[in-house]
């Protein structure tokens, strides 16, 4: 029956659904790329040329040909540090009480788990809000940059939590049994089995989260990042970040400063990629296999 | 980790007596045996479903004793309750007595973690931890503190477990990078390497062809000279191949239909493969149920 391997009308139409199944696949990945490369594109041609030691090395000035944006790069790398210090143990250290500790038949731990949850999804500027009235205000800290940190790290720590316990859950049981087996008690499972199971799914969460929080605006120009900061950043004084000095450059009216602003895109750029590729190698480095 | 140090009145004290005996261990004769585990009327629940019900034997020094019976008859949860295993699962409810040496394996000051260091256990899927060979081995005597002499340990460890040959030469290389038979063996060692007076084994050889199968027999009949070995198998073979007791599981249907399982038979495995006393073992061990 030679006929019998040809297949049906059926058959056919299954392998049409599929065809047209692939070419969606397809036009969603060309959607993102296109736009991504479209504007990285552009972003590179109008800003290549003011990529150079003015940026980097100059304070912001009315004169786009010696306007930089030093401080504005060292506040930035400075939020990038204090959100590692700030996010990292408190995200990890929930995410372990949750998985490990928790017992979710009570009822403030299912309370706190749903909490967490709906915290990711709310509006950055409503974290903005919460640092005016609580952290400038309330406590007085005022418009510094220790501030800003601290709202961007309430901004991520939920993303970084929710990261951590994925990367948790992923360890098997049956590598914790082993362990308890052998006679170690949980705090020992827990730091020598689960941890280091968990390494590179925590990095890769926590550097996304930072790479996130870096980019934000809306929530610094509430805690009072300011448009104008011709001096180096201190963890207690005034301060300006990337993106907004960005904001700030292309609001301004004459043509050059959109190189200006440009430029610093690819700075801001060049940042984020630094810290993926950290997360890239840390995820090789403590690559497990089950 | 300073869990070595015991209150007196632990399980310490006899375990300071078997070492004192440890000399003149061989296989004693029928008669002369002596008693390890005393179970009296041990139920087990999940949840309040039951899972075991009134289970009563005792487990004697230096035999390997095989639990026996269809899947779901509660002889991997009757086994995981000597090393308190079972208190890491929510919900689970332990009724009855174990004594250990004539202590209650569930008083009030007993640490499952000193129970855990006298009672190993080797589980079904082999579940080396994603470290080095010797990390494996290492492992139990570094959480417990017991690194004099660590590289001897695991040494000894590795030639106990028949492994040394195959891995002497590579130590550091990865666990995951050991076929399935060697990953069994080296969590054998694994647990060996902590001196354990009892090794529990959950279906050791179940995910293993028939060669490393053999070998983790032939690996049992040595070891029984110095610990005293229970295992629970689906194959009868094993259990008659291995096995100086054998004691038969099955499921009992309650008045409202709940299954729990409960101990059929209980004897020397010749009688219980050639002369059972009871109709259900013979019809499990002939074939014709299970």
């Amino acid at each position: 029956m030679p006929g019998a391997l040809g297949g049906g009308g059926t058959r056919r139409s299954g392998y049409l659904s599929g065809l047209v199944f692939h070419g969606f696949l397809l036009f969603s990945l060309a959607i993102g790329i296109v736009t991504l490369g479209a504007l990285l594109v552009t972003v590179f041609l109008e800003g290549w040329r003011f990529v150079d030691a003015v940026l980097l090395f100059e304070p912001p000035s009315a004169d786009p040909a010696i306007a930089g944006a030093e401080p504005a790069i060292l506040a930035t790398i400075f939020l990038g540090v204090l959100l590692i210090v700030l996010t990292v143990p408190i995200g990890v250290g929930t995410a372990v009480y949750l998985e490990e500790y928790a017992d979710r038949e009570r009822w403030y731990n299912r309370w706190l788990e749903i909490n967490i949850q709906n915290l990711a999804a709310v509006p950055s500027i409503v974290y903005g809000i919460l640092g005016l009235a609580f952290l400038v205000r309330g406590l007085g800290l005022g418009r510094v940059l220790l501030a800003g940190a601290l709202i961007l790290t309430l901004l991520v720590l939920p993303t970084v939590i929710i990261a951590a316990r994925e990367a948790i859950r992923a360890v098997p049981g049956s590598i914790r049994e082993g362990a308890y087996a052998l006679g170690a008690t949980k705090w020992q499972v827990v730091w020598r089995q689960v941890l280091p199971g968990a390494a590179p799914g925590i990095a890769t969460g926590s550097i996304l989260a930072l790479s996130r929080a870096l980019g934000e605006t809306a929530p610094l120009l509430l805690v009072g990042a300011l448009t104008y900061v011709s001096f180096n950043p201190t963890l207690l004084g005034d301060f300006t970040a990337l993106p907004v000095q960005i904001f700030q450059y292309i609001t301004r009216p004459q043509e050059e400063f959109r190189g200006v602003a440009a430029g610093a895109i690819i700075v801001l750029l060049v940042i984020l990629l630094m810290l993926n590729s950290v997360a890239i190698w840390v995820r090789n480095r403590y690559q497990r296999k089950w | 980790m300073a869990e070595t140090t015991n209150a007196p009145g632990t399980i310490a004290e006899v375990s300071l007596e078997n070492l004192v005996q440890r000399d003149d261990r061989r296989q004693p004769a029928r008669g002369a045996r002596q008693v390890v585990f005393d179970v009296k009327d041990l139920s087990v629940s999940y949840d309040g479903q039951p899972a075991l019900k009134d289970v009563s034997l005792e487990i004697y020094r230096n035999y390997v004793t095989a639990f026996i019976g269809p899947s779901g008859c509660g002889k991997s949860t009757f086994i995981r309750c000597f090393n308190h295993l079972n208190a890491l699962i929510p919900g689970a409810k332990i009724d009855g007595k174990i004594l250990y040496h004539d202590q209650d394996l569930y008083g009030a000051e007993v640490d499952a973690v000193e129970v855990r260091k006298r009672i190993g256990m080797v589980f079904q899927k082999p579940n080396p931890f994603p470290k080095s060979i010797y990390d494996n081995v290492a492992f139990g005597p570094r959480v417990l503190g017991m690194t004099d002499n660590l590289d001897d340990r695991v040494e000894k460890a590795l030639h106990q477990a028949a492994l040394w040959d195959e891995v002497g030469h590579r130590l550091k290389k990865s666990a995951l990078s050991l076929s399935g038979g060697q990953q069994q063996r080296l969590c054998i060692a694994r647990c060996l390497a902590v001196e354990p007076e009892v090794i529990l084994m959950d279906e050791p050889a179940s995910a293993l062809d028939p060669i490393a199968t053999t070998r983790i027999e032939d690996l049992m009949h040595q070891l029984k000279e110095e610990y005293t070995i229970v295992v629970v198998t689906h194959n009868m073979q094993q259990a008659a191949r291995v096995a100086d007791m054998t004691a038969f599981f099955s499921i009992e249907r309650g008045e409202e239909g709940e299954r729990s399982g409960i101990l059929v038979e209980y004897d020397s495995t010749d009688k219980i493969f050639t002369q059972p006393s009871d109709k259900r073992t013979e019809d499990y061990v002939t074939g014709r149920f299970g």
